[in-house]
Parts: structure tokens; sequence; C-alpha cells
């Protein structure tokens, strides 16, 4: 079965964001992503220091638009800082889409 | 100190140095409302939240300072939202309270429930939703701080009635929010700039709204003149330069006159200052200013390079960028590229008929509003037709003298927002340019208006239509009229009355702009219904999505009714 993330056409970026962790604050990312009509593959999001801050991981295409999708994140109040994870391909999240659907082991009941 | 969540909040807003708050209560704000009671702080009851929320914005659009409105829960939070997302998209510092339901209702489909925290995430800078009493110490300096701070905006903070009621201790206040100062440009980028300005040898200065915003309004005129730059102002930036000014070409875009978009056409460099490149100023943006770099000062990061890609953008306010940039410019005379800028401006004025011939022709109004309004009047305007005939031929002499909805385009701001700047500047007059389908969009307001008894003076280009939709009809849609005439109309003069206003219709015979003269020189509030033709149209004009060459200059006098 074809991945549905690795075999996106467009190359992606990840990028990587600090956020204070309180409800809302992935309202205003994902709400960010859909009001500008930008792309969002995949959204991975854990609570670090304590559950104080999340770091998220997006999944973007590589389209010019990228930078302006960075400099509209950084203007949220919620994200404290942002950068480019080039050295988290595409591969990264196919990895969790493995996890995240694995070969069923058992029926259905 | 013992104190509530409302009387904390209260006190929190005084020590903003708020006097005033325009709003309409509720269930769900009552504790706060009691809270005002015997306050400092004056509240003016609106007759819609969504007029509260303009009334806000007048204030705020004519100090340049955030304003504060208030609703309750459910439809009066929903009531605002067109006054935030205006707020938001023309960047005017804006703090909207809301009541909400109980903690232990939030969730349940209570009873004038809303999402509120979520109907506004997309159109705010900020939103929260408070979670106790004392988030209140932290979140209000904030929300002021944000509304101020960097690129001016709405934020909205909605408060559940229990924290409202909820009883703390409270130690120290914190001290008030304030706009923060934002970061200085590295000289080499100032440097940079200054060299690229000499260099060039047909630059133009396309304005916007952040250089209202920024204050810095005279020393972009100080620019202009030492570059010898012709300068064209966005809707959002008229009134930073005096109209009276050589170098002044009034606004570009869909509605400029045709020598200004010709001489963007011919510039090749274009300094951008606190402008965004809004489709309605750039035309097809292929095609805008197609021999210039640009070069663009802006305090929101995201605007350099959203639309288009400049050579040198500078991030930061304005008025300082400016004043460095100044010390360092010597003066450049471009005679040539100033006499071919005034060239353009004398071979392509505005035509309409002369005044005696077609007084209330709308251009001649509001050249004559121009003549006869004290310098220091404020004009707003709502939405359409005669929104651009202001932008055309109404000379606005100071920043924040012309208050309109320039992002959003919301029909019905003009009367509320009129009447927040009068509360915000007393003693000025305040003038409402309206149309007949604008004024009813918010006419709930003309009682406000008369429990105040404002000095503003609400003028009605009566066409019996909604004519900028009937002009893109006629244009192109092929004459079909669909859904853009007025089968009925009210007597708005008569309608004043109703409201207890001062009402008067102009007799297109007789000398009526004389009559509007002796209305206008009388105080106090009036409605005056004004009768334009029919079919006039706003000309030139631009057809959306095309070049800002390509205007259209006149069009066959269109039967009115067809």
């Amino acid at each position: 079965m074809p991945d549905p993330i690795s075999s996106t056409r467009t190359p992606a970026s990840v990028i990587e964001l600090l956020v204070r962790n309180h409800p809302g604050t992935m309202s205003h990312i994902t709400g960010l992503f859909s009001r500008r009509a930008f792309n969002l593959e995949a959204i991975v999001c854990v609570p670090v220091d304590g559950g104080a801050t999340s770091r998220i991981l997006l999944l973007v295409p590589d389209e010019p638009r990228l930078e302006q999708v960075g400099c509209q994140l950084e203007k949220l109040h919620d994200v404290l800082e942002l950068r480019l994870r080039p050295d988290l391909g595409p591969s990264f999240f196919a990895g969790i889409a493995g996890l995240m659907a694995p070969e069923p082991v058992s029926e259905a009941p | 100190m013992k104190t509530t969540g409302a009387i904390l909040l209260r006190t929190l807003l005084e020590r903003q140095g708020i006097r005033t708050i325009p709003g309409i209560p509720g269930g769900a704000i009552l504790p706060f409302y009691d809270a005002l009671h015997g306050s400092a702080i004056r509240h003016v009851l609106a007759r819609h939240e969504q007029g509260a929320g303009f009334i806000a914005q007048g204030m705020a659009r004519a100090t340049g300072r955030a304003a504060v409105c208030l609703a309750t829960s459910g439809p009066g939070a929903t009531n605002l939202l067109t006054a935030i997302a205006d707020a938001r998209l023309d960047s005017v510092p804006l703090v909207a309270i809301t009541g909400q339901v109980s903690q232990a209702l939030i969730g349940t489909d209570a009873f004038q429930e809303v999402d509120t925290y979520g109907l506004t995430l997309p159109i705010t800078k900020h939103n929260f939703l408070v979670r106790s009493a004392s988030e209140l110490l932290e979140t209000v300096p904030l929300a002021f701080q944000m509304a101020e701070s960097g690129r001016p905006g709405p934020v909205v903070i909605d408060v559940p009635k229990d924290i409202q009621n909820e009883e703390i201790d409270v130690g120290p206040l914190p001290e008030p929010g304030r706009a923060m100062t934002a970061d200085a440009c590295p000289d080499g980028e100032i440097e940079a700039l200054a060299r690229m300005l000499a260099s060039a040898q047909r630059p133009v200065l396309y304005i916007g709204g952040g250089v209202i915003s920024s204050g810095a309004a005279g020393l972009a005129c100080s620019l202009a003149h030492r570059l010898s730059a012709p300068t064209v102002c966005t809707l959002m930036a008229l009134g930073a330069m005096p109209p009276s000014d050589p170098l002044f070409m009034g606004m570009l875009g869909m509605h400029a006159a045709l020598g200004t978009n010709l001489l963007l056409e011919e510039a090749d460099l274009l300094f951008a200052i606190g402008s965004r490149f809004d489709d309605r100023a750039t035309g097809r943006v292929a095609d805008f200013c197609p021999r210039a770099t640009v070069a663009h000062i802006d305090i929101d990061r995201a605007e350099i390079g959203k639309i288009r890609r400049p050579f040198l953008g500078l991030v930061g306010d304005a008025a300082p960028i400016l004043r460095r940039l100044l010390s360092r410019l010597p003066a450049q005379d471009r005679p040539g590229w100033r006499a071919r800028a005034a060239e353009l401006r004398s071979a392509h004025p505005l035509r309409h008929p002369p005044r005696p011939e077609e007084p209330l022709h709308p251009l001649n109004i509001c050249r004559f509003l121009g003549e006869t309004l004290p310098s220091d009047a404020i004009m707003t305007t709502d939405v359409g037709q005669h929104q651009m005939w202001v932008a055309q031929a109404y000379p606005v002499r100071r920043p924040r003298g012309l208050l309109t909805s320039g992002g959003l385009g919301t029909m019905g701001f003009g009367l509320p927002a009129a009447i927040g700047a009068s509360l915000a500047m007393p003693g000025r007059r305040i003038a409402c340019v309206t149309g007949d389908g604008s004024i009813l969009m918010n006419i709930q307001e003309l009682a406000t208006l008369a429990e105040l008894d404002l000095p503003v003076a609400v003028l009605v280009f009566n066409n019996a239509q909604l004519g900028l939709v009937r002009q893109q009809q006629e244009l192109f849609y092929s004459r079909r009229y669909e859904a853009s005439q007025f089968g009925s109309a009210p007597d708005f003069a008569a309608l004043a009355r109703a409201f207890g206003i001062r009402g008067e219709r102009l007799d297109a015979d007789g000398d009526p702009l004389a009559e509007l003269a002796e209305i206008l020189a009388s105080p106090g509030p009036c409605v005056v219904d004004i009768p334009i033709r029919e079919g006039a149209n706003v000309l030139p004009m631009v057809p959306p999505g095309s070049a800002n060459r390509n205007m259209i200059l006149e069009t066959e006098p269109a039967s009115s009714h067809a």
C-alpha cells in the first residue's frame, strides 16, 4: 500500500515550534493554516518542560509561500520559537504514520 | 485587598486610562455592569453591539489609542464580530470584552452560550478566555499591550460570569499595558536604503495606514520633499500628506486619477512605507509598477514580500526609521521628474460637471465640504460610491482626518464611527458621508446620537440604489441590475426627526449647497438627505483583476431604471 505521506508529490519541510501549552494554542495554529489557505500535511505535538510548553512539528509543502507561513506563525502570541528542521525529512512522519496505522493484528470485535 | 473579578476588571480598565466604554448589557456581563455603577468610566449605551464596536473603533481611529467595547455572551458577542474583523483588517487597536456563561455551563449549549473564543480566533490579533479572576491581572494589561504594540489590532477578552463574581484577594496591581517600542533597524539597512533612494531617477513614495499609526506623516512628507518624490496614498493614508502639496498625487489604484496610476508605471523606485500592496491599490500585481524596484518599510515582518518581493525590506516602526534616514539623506532635486508628475496630474483631472451646472454632483459636494467644514473636522464614511467620491475629492488635511472602513469594507461603519470620533474629540465637527444603502445598516445608532447630542452631521448621498453594486452590474454584468435598486426608501429627514434629530432634505433646484452650509453651521447632530443623480458612477475605475493602467474613464449615461 503506498504511504500517503512519503508519496506526496511536493517536497516538504518540517517546521518546529515551541509554544505555550494551554487550551487554544492548537486552534490558533491550525486556524492560521486554514485561514491563509496554507497546506498542512502532518502535525505532531508533545508537552515539554513539565507541560508549561509544547513542541510541535509541522510537515508543510515546500512552496514559495513557506516563508510567509513562518512569518505568520511567528506573529502568534503563543508561538515562542520557530525553526526549520531540515534534518527531519518526510520519512520521520512516515515512521509515525506506520505507528498509527499498524498492520491489523486481530479482527475487529 | 478583597475584591471581585468584575471590580478588578473595572479597576484595571480605569488604570489603563479608559474613560468611555460603548456597549450593551446582558445576563452574562451583568456583574461587570454592576461594577461600572458609580465608576469614573462613562458607559455609552449603543443600540446594537455592532454599533458599540464601531463607536469604539471611531474612538481608537481618532486617537490611535486602544478603545474598549462591551457585550454580553451569545448574540452580544456575535454582533460584535463584524466590528472586530474590521479592526483587524485596518489594524485598529481595540479591546473587546464579552461576557460568557459561567464555566460550569460552558459546553452545555446553555442560554446565550456561543464559542466566542473560537469565533474570534481568526479575526483578532489574540484572544483570551479568562479561567480565573486572578488571570485578569495578567490578561488585561497584556491585551492593551498587544492591541497597541507593533501593528495594532483587536484583542478579545471573554470573561465567564462566575469569574466576574469570583471573590479574590489581590496584592499590588500590575502596571497598565502600553505599546512596546519596536526593535531598531540596523544602521547598515538604513544606509543601504539611503543609497538606493539617492541613486533612483524616478522615485515614488507609496504610503499606507502604517504611516498614520506610526505618527510618521510629517516625516514622510519631509522625505518626499528631500527626494523630490511624488507621493501616492492608500485609502488608509489619506491625510498623511496635505492635499495642497505639489508632490501629492492622491490615492492610487482602482479609483485613482489616471495620471497617478500612469506615474507609477514610470517609476523606477517604489518606496512603500506602512502599506501592504492591497489588491485595490495594486490592481493586477504582475503589472504593478513594472519598471520599479521596491523598498518596503513595515512594522509587520510578514508584510515584507507577502505580495511583492522588495529589493530592500526594513522591519520596524516607520517614524524612527524615517528620522534616521532623513538625517543622512542629502536633498535631491529631480526637476524633470517633478515636472512629469505635475504634467500627469494636470492632464488627467477628475471629470465632473462644473458646480453651477450640477451642484449636487457627488464630487462637487465633496469639494464643497472641503471648503465648508472646519479644517480640524473629522470625516467618516460608510462603504460604497460615496466613500470613493470622498477619497477622490474631499481634501483630507491631517492624519486621522478621514476614518473609513478600508480592508473589510463594512457598510454601517460610518455613523457609529462618527459618534466614537466625537466622543474622543469633543468640540470637533464630525461629518459622516454615507449612502442610502449604508446608513440603514446601523440606523439605530441615531438614537444613541440623539441621546448624546454630539456635533455629528450625517450626509446621505441618496441615489435610491446600492450604487457601487449597480455600477459593477452596469460595467461588468451587461446592465443586468439584480437586487441593486431599492423599491422603496424611507424619508431620511423624517426618520431623523423621529429619532429627535434635525432632519433636512436638500432640493437640487435653488441653492442646495448654500442650504447645506447653513445646516452645517448650526451646532448639534443632523441628518441631511442629499439627492444625487441615480446613474452617477465612480470614475475612473480599474476593472477588478486588471492592470492599473487600464482604467475605464467614461461610461455612457446609464438609464437609472433598467
